[in-house]
């Protein structure tokens, strides 16, 4: 097993929860992982990125070769495609639909969209929407998560603990909305994919 | 015991605290920043009050931390790259004094400058310095130098450098512990006159450090950390330093074909590089930063063997290492399939919303740019420094870390009207004051604003040494203290604003403008933990 994932967004945007949760449900399962992160400069409303390995052999490269990423997950459908030349030739983007826009010269939406649409194997759903129809907008990154599931090769119930572990001393109602964001977002890929 | 998932900066933390560190020494600089956090949050930090707080430049903290192994204890001092041209003048003296309790020094080099303003590399201050150090290819390999190096700090009687980089200092993996070990008792060199660098004294020093070198670097050949792997294909050797060794064995999952050195300890081994260099046709050197290794094996004249790395366009000789670059080095490639849309724009980073230096520079600018075409802006090192970009467009340099001042001084010593420094409060404190210093003395016409939002914002929020004092400071370091001039940096002053930026800039002397009002990040975490 060798999953290699790019997480990406803008500064602020919270990919790293994602790879939080990730991380310890690797981990749950005995794998090996190195998670490359960016912090700094680029935090304050930049492009972020983090590089995210996971595997049951050592892994020796904190960061992930060109052409050999199985997965990118994006919290904004620009920044997903700013990491196209790492993606494998059967590797999926699972992104968010609602662009963040802080930059005078942000593509138009119609454009972006576009290129995301040339890819051979996507995932495109509005996290925040769904967000908020399971409680909070706040839970967003975990309905991006829940989409991933299809194609993280970690099993859902590893995941589900991990959420469980990591919002325990939130109380038991943020432990069940996130539980709910990530299943709402698993439904979506699951039904993208027939 | 089980493994926790640690970032490089969290594994050397980590393993000093187990190893009995009496004390971390640092000054917030990306990529070193969280081995002191870490420390600070740590439990047994308190229990056994292992000092902890932030100093005020690396210059203090390396003095502090070499202080602390005066007395027999063992003290670890972080900084970045840049840190290291701060802290310099008692380092390389360092090596000379020797220690007494084990003292590392940990230098995180920022390759591609990911934050930063230039990709120097520290091993060439340990080569000068003439001492030890470590170079770690993973967070395990970070873990167990710095929890045995203090031990071999103190068996050398000498500092040790250990050079980081970005993508190991923040990166993550598992890690396993080892037993915690107690701190030191105080205690006292034998040799009363050890510290005492009289010019006298410091030759004796010098020949002793002189005189341990092969012992260095029969160390260096005897180091788990610098290991030889045979291959079957000689027509080439590898050296393989720090990360740069991952980088080539991601292109080698099942063993390289050449021969490698992986290089974990400095100064180099001489012992396996000749065996490298007998047994093959020629070398190539992966090493992150500047090409080091590569000029030493290389030689002024380039005679010997054919060396490959960096200096002769195998590798590029700016920028970090990465999985590809390696690869195209050792004749692969890893094709990318996709390429990045041409509708995809930079997103360059911006001061946040609601930041009191956006008022700052919105009022600045607006005075400067109508009433006082002929200004400059001289900026420093912070998320000020992002006033360079637009809509601001606000600031004509940013060098080092208190240049602000300084360079505006020169310019109005040139001639230039109005001359005006922009630095935030706690690089006024790091490196600041001593240049106001010089303002003072010679009545110099400056304006300087110091942009106080009472942390150390850009690195994420540590404690800024002079909060609540800086006006104080100003007004004791002999700045006229009615032109010391506070304002809170908000909309509804921005009036009040302006008039004082060109009240001070009409004045002709030293005045020193403080528009004041917390970061909104600091401000926003206090909210959330309350």
């Amino acid at each position: 097993m060798k999953k290699d994932i790019i997480l990406s967004g803008v500064g602020g945007q919270g990919i790293l929860s994602i790879a939080t949760v990730i991380g310890k449900a690797a981990l749950k399962e005995g794998l090996y992982m190195k998670q490359a992160e960016v912090h700094g400069m680029s935090q304050r409303g930049g492009d972020v990125q983090s590089n995210l390995r996971i595997s049951d052999q050592p892994i020796a490269s904190d960061l992930i070769p060109s052409g050999k990423c199985d997965l990118i997950i994006s919290l904004e459908p620009m920044e997903g495609l700013r990491y196209l030349p790492y993606l494998s030739s059967d590797g999926w983007l699972v992104t968010n639909e609602t662009p963040f826009i802080n930059i005078p010269n942000y593509p138009e939406s119609d454009k972006v969209m576009a290129e995301i649409n040339k890819l051979p194997h996507k995932i495109v759903l509005n996290v925040d929407k769904v967000a908020k129809e399971v409680g909070s907008a706040r839970v967003a990154n975990i309905v991006l998560l829940g989409a991933t599931i299809p194609f993280l090769g970690i099993n859902y119930e590893k995941v589900q603990d991990s959420i469980r572990e990591i919002f325990l001393r939130k109380g038991e109602a943020i432990v069940e909305m996130n539980l709910k964001a990530l299943a709402a977002g698993k439904e979506i890929a699951e039904k993208l994919m027939q | 015991m089980s493994k926790q998932l640690l970032l490089g900066d969290e594994a050397i933390a980590q393993a000093a605290l187990d190893a009995g560190l009496s004390g971390v020494y640092a000054y917030p600089g990306t990529p070193s920043t969280e081995i002191t956090e870490y420390i600070q949050m740590a439990p047994i930090t308190t229990e056994q009050n292992i000092h902890n707080r932030w100093c005020a430049n690396e210059k203090t903290a390396m003095e502090a931390a070499l202080g602390m192994s005066f007395v027999g204890k063992r003290a670890l001092v972080c900084m970045k790259h840049v840190g290291m041209n701060v802290a310099a003048d008692c380092f390389v003296n360092s090596a000379i004094t020797g220690v007494k309790g084990g003292l590392i020094v940990i230098a995180a080099d920022d390759p591609s400058m990911h934050s930063s303003q230039n990709e120097q590399d520290s091993r060439f201050y340990g080569d000068f310095s003439l001492i030890p150090m470590y170079e770690p290819s993973n967070q395990q390999e970070a873990y167990d130098m710095i929890y045995n190096g203090f031990e071999f700090s103190e068996k050398l009687g000498e500092p040790i450098l250990m050079r980081m980089v970005t993508r190991l200092a923040h990166s993550r993996s598992g890690v396993e512990r080892k037993e915690q070990k107690p701190q030191n008792g105080i205690s006292f060199s034998e040799d009363p006159r050890q510290f005492i660098l009289l010019p006298g004294n410091a030759r004796k020093r010098y020949k002793v450090l002189l005189a341990r070198q092969d012992e260095f670097i029969k160390a260096s050949e005897e180091s788990p950390y610098n290991t030889y792997t045979d291959g079957p294909n000689k027509k080439l050797g590898i050296v393989a330093c720090g990360i740069g060794y991952n980088y080539l064995m991601e292109n080698y999952p099942e063993g390289c074909e050449y021969p490698v050195l992986k290089i974990g300890q400095y100064p180099l081994p001489q012992k396996q590089l000749y065996q490298l260099i007998e047994s093959c046709d020629e070398i190539l050197v992966l090493e992150d930063g500047q090409p080091f290794v590569e000029k030493q094996l290389k030689g002024y004249l380039g005679i010997g063997v054919k060396v490959k790395g960096r200096l002769d366009g195998t590798l590029s000789q700016d920028g970090e290492l990465n999985p590809d670059s390696v690869a195209r080095a050792v004749g692969k490639e890893n094709k990318a399939e996709f390429c990045i849309p041409s509708i995809v724009e930079m997103r360059p980073p911006a001061l946040c919303e609601g930041c009191g230096h956006r008022d700052m520079y919105i009022t600045l600018t607006e005075v400067l740019k109508e009433e006082y075409p002929s200004h400059k802006v001289f900026s420093d090192i912070g998320c000020y420094t992002l006033g360079a970009n637009a809509p601001f467009n606000a600031i004509n340099s940013c060098v080092d870390m208190g240049a602000s001042i300084t360079m505006a001084k020169g310019a109005a010593d040139g001639g230039l009207y109005p001359a005006v420094a922009v630095i935030g409060d706690s690089t006024f404190t790091h490196s600041g004051m001593t240049g106001l210093l010089d303002c003072v003395n010679e009545n110099a016409n400056v304006t300087i604003i110091i942009s106080d939002n009472e942390t150390t914002a850009m690195t994420g929020g540590q404690d800024s040494a002079g909060t609540g004092r800086i006006e104080a400071i100003c007004a004791g370091l002999g700045v006229d203290p009615t032109h010391i001039r506070i304002v809170v940096p908000l909309k509804k002053n921005y009036e009040e604003m302006k008039q004082i930026i060109r009240e001070e800039i009409e004045y002709r002397g030293v005045s020193v403008i403080i528009p004041r009002r917390e970061c909104i990040q600091t401000l926003a975490r206090k909210k959330r933990s309350k």
